[in-house]
Order: C-alpha cells, then sequence, then structure tokens
C-alpha cells in the first residue's frame, strides 16, 4: 500500500447521496482474480451506455475527472457491499482522497486498508466542498485537515491506528503477525473451554 | 469446525456468564469481550478472535495471494469453510458435464479457489459437494454457524449468522487475507443498537417485511458503526429461517452487524446438524448457549421500538432499500432530488399507486430469501396457478440441501407446473454476475436485499419484497397485496377467470372472487401453508 502522507489536487464533486458499491464497481466486474485494472470499470454504468459508449454528460468521463485526485461525494457513500473492488476501483481511476459527511463502515475500513483516505467532515462543512468542484484543496495527513483555496483549515478525525498506517504505508498484516504469541495463548485458553 | 474442532471442546466460544458479577453487559458485549486476543488501545484497534471464517469465489483470490506471496500458510484450516456461490451458473451441467458459465473469467475464478482450497489445505463444499450453497444459506444449515461464534466472511450479508446470537462482520479481501494467515481481525468495537419488535405481524406478513419497514424507520445509514440486537415479541416469533432474513439486512441499514439471543428455537434448529456437537456434548453446549444474551439492564447506545402489528406487506419502490411503501399505498411524490432521481430510474411517476405495476421478471431466492421456507411460502401461493404470462419467474434455491428437500417435497413441481424456471443454487439473480440478469428498463420483484441502480443486471430496475409478495406479483404480473393470495387457489386446479392472477386488477374490490374471500380475515389465512406447520 502507497504511503498518504500530504496531497494537493483537484476536487471532482458527486453530489449523489447513498453512492452505493454496486454504483462504484457493478457486480459483473467481480469476476476477477487480481484488482488489476479494476480503475477501467469504476462507475462504469454512469459513463458507459448499454452499448459500451461513453456518456458525454457524465462529469466522470470529462478529462479533468482523471486529474482530480479528491472525490467529494454525497452523504453516506459507499454504502453496500463490502466488495474491497470499490475503493480499488477508485484508486484504480485516480483517486486517493474521498470525502463526504458519511461513509458506510466496511467501505471506509477497505478504504483505510488499501490505500484510499476517507475523511469525514461535518454537514456544514461538507456542503461547502460540494460547492468547490474544479478547485483545488489539500488534505494533510499529517494535521488532520483539509485547506481550501482560501486558506481555511478544517479539521477531521480519523482512528490513530489507521492514520499511523496510511502515513507509513504500513500493511496490517505485519502488526497482527506480530501478535502471534497473543493468538497462540488465546487458542490455547480456548481448547480449554469446558 | 471440522470434526476436531468441536471436539476439541463443546462449547468453543469462550463466552462466560458475566451477569452476576460486572455492570449489565448486551449479548455483544459479552461476545467482544470473550474473543479479546488483545484490548484495543488509543493507539490500535482491538485483535478479535475469529471461530469461523467463511470463503467464496469472489473476494478470495487475492487474499490467498498475500499467504503465497509472503510464503504463510492458512493458520486456522479447521475453522476455514469455503463454497461456491457468487459467479457459479444456476444451469445444469450439459450432456457432457459441462458447466456453461458466463464468462471464462467466472469459471476461471471458481477454479482459483478450488485450487487455492487444495493448495492451503481449506474444506471447500465445491461442485460435487452435497452441501453447497450460498454462503450463508449453507453455514448455519450444517451447523457450522454456533451461538457465541464470531464469524466472518467477505461479504456483507455475514450478518445473517448472527440469527444464531452469532457476532458475524462482512469484511474486504485484504481482511479476509489476514484472518487466513492469523485468524484475526483488527477492530474498533462498534456501538450496540437494540432493535425491539413488539406485537404480532399479521398473516402473510413476514420478516422481509419486517426488516425492510425497520430499514425505512431507521434508514440505509441508520445503523452505521452499530451492532443491531432485534429483541421482543415479535422476534421471539420468528421461525431460525426468518430470523436469519432479518439479520441478513442489518447491512442495509448500514449496520456492522445484526444478532438475535440464541433461544430454543435456536437449539432445535442446531440439533443434529452436522458441524455441531453431538450428544451429550451438544447438550452441555446448548445450555451454555442458552445464557448468552444481554442482562436485563444492559446499556444499548440506542434504542429503537417498531411496533408489528402496523406492519403490511412492504416492497420497495426506489433506488435503495430504506425506500419502501406498504403495498397497499402510494410511492412519494416527487421534489427532492434523491426521490427524482429514484422515481425517474424505476419508471415511476411521483404519487401514484404502487399496487398494479406491471412486473416483467419474478426472482425468489439468495441469502435473505432462499430457505426452504421461502420456497414453501412460495409454492403455497403459485399452487394450482400459473405465473403471468408476460412474467418470468425464476426459482433459485439456498443451496443443495434446500433444492433437495424442495424437490422431496414436491415443490419444484407446484413451480414448474406454473411456470416458474427452477434452477440450481447459487446467488444468481440477486447480484447478477453469472449471466442470471434482469434486462435493462425491465422491472423485477426481487426477494433478494438490494435494489441499487443496476444490481440485478444494467438498467434492471429491482423492487425488494418478501417470499409471498413476489409469489402473488408474479401470479399477477404485477405489483399486487399477497393477502389476497395466501392459502393456495380456491379452486385447487387450474386458475380460472375468476383467479385473480393477472385479470383482477389490484386494489379491485371484486375481493369475494379471490382467495381471501375464501378465507375470512381474522383467521389464519395460512393455517394450511407448510411454513406454519414447519
Amino acid at each position: 500500500m502507497d504511503a498518504f502522507t500530504t496531497l494537493t489536487g483537484k476536487v471532482l464533486v458527486l453530489p449523489e447521496e447513498n453512492i452505493d458499491t454496486d454504483q462504484i464497481i457493478p457486480g459483473r466486474f467481480l469476476t476477477v482474480t487480481s484488482f488489476d485494472g479494476i480503475g477501467d470499470h469504476a462507475f462504469a454504468d454512469w459513463r458507459y451506455d448499454g452499448d459500451g459508449q461513453p456518456i458525454h454528460d457524465c462529469v466522470l468521463n470529462d478529462p479533468r475527472a482523471a486529474q482530480s485526485p479528491v472525490l467529494v461525494a454525497g452523504r453516506n457513500f459507499g454504502c453496500g457491499s463490502s466488495r474491497e473492488h470499490a475503493p480499488r476501483a477508485l484508486l484504480g481511476f485516480g483517486f486517493r482522497v474521498v470525502i463526504s459527511s458519511e461513509i458506510a463502515d466496511i467501505f471506509r475500513n477497505n478504504s483505510q486498508n488499501v490505500g484510499l483516505l476517507p475523511v469525514v467532515l461535518d454537514e456544514a462543512v461538507h456542503r461547502e466542498l460540494m460547492a468547490m468542484d474544479g478547485t483545488e484543496l489539500t488534505v494533510d495527513l499529517e494535521a488532520c485537515v483539509v485547506i481550501t483555496p482560501d486558506g481555511q483549515r478544517h479539521g477531521f478525525d480519523i482512528d490513530g491506528f489507521a492514520r499511523y498506517c496510511l502515513l507509513n504505508g504500513m500493511d496490517r498484516l505485519d502488526f497482527l503477525l506480530a501478535q502471534d504469541d497473543a493468538i497462540t495463548t488465546y487458542e490455547q485458553g480456548q481448547r480449554g473451554t469446558p | 469446525m471440522s470434526g476436531e474442532a468441536t471436539g476439541s471442546g463443546p462449547v468453543n466460544d469462550g463466552v462466560t456468564d458475566t451477569a452476576s458479577t460486572d455492570t449489565p453487559k448486551t449479548l455483544f458485549d459479552k461476545l467482544w469481550a470473550a474473543h479479546l486476543v488483545r484490548q484495543e488501545s488509543d493507539d490500535t484497534p482491538a485483535v478479535l478472535f475469529i471461530d469461523l471464517h467463511l470463503v467464496h469465489e469472489v473476494t478470495s483470490p487475492q487474499g490467498f495471494d498475500t499467504l503465497r506471496a509472503r510464503g504463510i500458510p492458512v493458520r486456522r484450516p479447521d475453522l476455514t469453510l469455503a463454497t461456491l456461490d457468487h459467479s457459479t451458473p444456476t444451469t445444469p451441467p450439459d450432456a457432457r458435464g459441462e458447466r456453461h458459465y458466463y464468462t471464462d473469467q467466472a469459471r476461471r475464478q471458481v477454479e482459483q479457489l478450488e485450487s487455492n482450497c487444495a493448495e492451503f489445505g481449506v474444506r471447500l463444499e465445491g461442485w460435487d459437494s452435497a452441501q453447497r450453497g450460498v454462503v450463508h444459506v449453507m453455514g448455519p444449515e450444517i451447523g457450522a454457524t454456533q451461538p457465541g461464534m464470531t464469524v466472518v466472511c467477505g461479504d456483507s450479508h455475514t450478518a445473517t449468522h448472527g440469527a444464531f446470537g452469532a457476532l458475524a462482520f462482512g469484511i474486504g479481501t485484504t481482511e479476509v487475507g489476514y484472518v487466513l494467515a492469523t485468524q484475526c481481525l483488527l477492530q474498533r468495537k462498534p456501538k450496540a443498537m437494540r432493535i425491539t419488535v413488539e406485537g404480532e405481524l399479521g398473516p402473510g406478513v413476514g420478516a422481509k417485511d419486517l426488516i425492510l419497514h425497520i430499514i425505512n424507520t431507521i434508514g440505509v445509514n441508520g445503523g452505521t458503526g452499530h451492532v443491531i440486537e432485534y429483541a421482543g415479541p415479535a422476534i421471539e416469533a420468528l421461525s431460525m429461517e426468518q430470523r436469519m432474513t432479518v439479520c441478513n439486512m442489518s447491512i442495509e441499514a448500514g449496520a456492522r452487524a445484526g444478532m438475535i439471543a440464541p433461544d430454543e428455537k435456536t437449539i432445535e434448529y442446531l440439533r443434529g446438524r452436522p458441524l455441531c456437537p453431538q450428544g451429550e456434548a451438544f447438550d452441555t453446549a446448548a445450555a451454555h448457549w442458552l445464557t448468552l444474551r444481554s442482562d436485563a439492564h444492559a446499556r444499548f447506545d440506542r434504542e429503537v421500538h417498531i411496533d408489528a402489528s402496523r406492519i403490511g406487506p412492504t416492497l420497495t419502490w426506489g433506488i435503495d432499500p430504506g425506500m419502501s411503501v406498504p403495498i397497499g399505498t402510494a410511492v412519494p411524490e416527487g421534489g427532492a432530488a434523491g426521490t427524482d432521481r429514484a422515481l425517474a430510474y424505476m419508471g415511476l411517476d411521483g404519487g401514484q399507486a404502487i399496487a398494479g405495476h406491471p412486473v416483467d421478471i419474478v426472482f425468489v431466492g439468495s441469502c435473505t430469501n432462499g430457505r426452504i421456507t421461502d420456497l414453501r411460502e412460495v409454492a403455497s401461493v403459485l399452487q394450482g396457478r400459473e405465473v403471468a404470462s408476460h412474467t418470468r419467474m425464476l426459482v433459485v434455491p439456498g443451496s443443495e440441501a434446500v433444492r433437495r428437500q424442495a424437490e422431496e417435497e414436491g415443490l419444484h413441481d407446484v413451480f414448474l407446473s406454473a411456470g416458474a424456471e427452477w434452477r440450481e443454487p447459487g446467488c444468481s439473480m440477486c447480484l447478477a454476475m453469472n449471466g442470471d440478469l434482469v434486462p435493462s428498463g425491465k422491472t423485477a420483484v426481487s426477494t433478494s436485499n438490494r435494489n441499487f441502480e443496476g444490481r440485478q443486471g444494467p438498467g434492471s430496475r429491482t423492487h425488494l419484497a418478501s417470499p409471498l409478495t413476489a409469489a402473488a406479483c408474479a401470479v399477477a404480473g404485477r405489483v399486487v397485496d399477497p393477502r389476497d393470495y395466501l392459502g393456495g387457489s380456491p379452486l385447487g386446479g387450474k386458475p380460472s377467470g375468476h383467479d385473480p392472477g393477472g385479470h383482477t386488477p389490484a386494489g379491485d374490490s371484486s375481493r369475494g372472487n379471490s382467495p381471501r374471500g375464501a378465507s375470512p380475515q381474522g383467521e389464519s389465512p395460512q393455517g394450511d401453508s407448510p411454513r406454519e406447520a414447519a
């Protein structure tokens, strides 16, 4: 997983609420056995019509979309299935940060595991950012702030461990494997439970 | 989970009764505490031991790759169980025994799980298994799921297993790799919510209507950050299959998990299941399982109360599972952006009655409603009736065991005689990965769990409903109230012009001709349905 420290980049706004993981990556693209190239199918049914032709008024087909690493989306982003293909597809498409006023639990967890930074901001700030399509934001994970072009700094909360892993590009498996003794002790205790 | 694992002790969840010594605890608190390998701190999440890891072909290949890349084994193959369900065809093999996958990629994905399981020593209920099924149907059926356990699967509907008083989380593929490698999950402790359902569900109203009503009430994000415990007399009255339907859709309210305290029904369901302890060991385990419940004064972060008696047959009209209405009412007026988008996608006018809306396809199946009791309900409606001529109906059993049982009971004959398709087990049209899909612009009534845009195929329009409602809609070819179709055809044979199937407009007052007329309200119209007998 790539480390995430600070990023300055353009915003793409998807104002819809409850954008679910079936929108982010439709089920028929889940038959893969590797995540390589999955970004090509991000939002496939929003970007392409039934004949596979690009839908021109879809903002995700605008050339600027590929140059916008910050996705600002409506409330309850990423609801639905646990498919990790969703944050992987967003990463593959070019996003590094997703901002909303609410992000679904499993999606948020998966995002943190794969290096996509989920940022939850309060509704007032979120509303402000929803009007900033195309502008440049700085997202600083060291300081846990989002900085708007006029210099306003909006703090956000993130789990300390998730932050540490993202900042260092650390795979949580290393942490878990280091718990081997504790796991073994637990297992031995379990076996004896009457 | 294997014979060895269950043999190591009849109760392997490690939960002990703390009620007398401590502050009152929720069932969730107890299960959480019992599985802590390491407590959470400000710096690190909890390390939680997992008693059962269910695996399927879609969300596991990259997890196994992680093990391979690092040269590490599956830590507890004895607690790991795999099946094939999502990408699998539901049509039988051809004369040469060849299975026809939707794509070569789907075939490769299935073969990859077969080879991964062989390489890492994981038990796979594959094509040759008489137990293969949709992961959340199969797990409980073979007794792999037991009260007090922690269960994970790379699938958001893992909450299903909470119906047994287990703590069951859906996880991503990276975490599948972690659990394969360490049998542990990193997790911050979620909050606890209790949904107490008072009163009784009316005739023709089931678990699916209840959970759709709950999601509508608390919202598709109402459970975010929480584990939900469902409680109250209406929950206790549900069968285990119905409890699984309720817990299954916890994720559709955004919850991390859903659970129901074990009771005698739980014990009776599990008794004799192959992976459960047997004989005396079972009785010892059962006695312990019955202690797994929230203490009397346990504190929940949020409490919700629902009155079951006010719930009618419910159908989603929109593009998330919270957008539902009782069938006798109208869809919302437009105006709000989300509502307008949903109405336009679904091809509905704001304020129109949902009853009478034409139905092209009916899908019965999935981890939500693909169990034997669901199929019996469907058969009770289809008995002596036919699927409307313009409607296609697909019935997909949740597992090989469900298929066998249905065929033993002759339910498949009822489906086939009515003009429905009877398929092989799998996830099928629920998420349309395997080629079973709803064509663009077509309207489906589905017993599955998600009505997201394109969920059942690009451009598909999905209305979620109970098995009874789905069956009644198939007969009518339009959205109807299933209470008009209970108890089989009054004529006991081919439908006549008097049968409501496709002839009587929904909402029509000529109910004297309907089965409901023949079976006066007040007495249980489901009295002779197999569900009641079960």
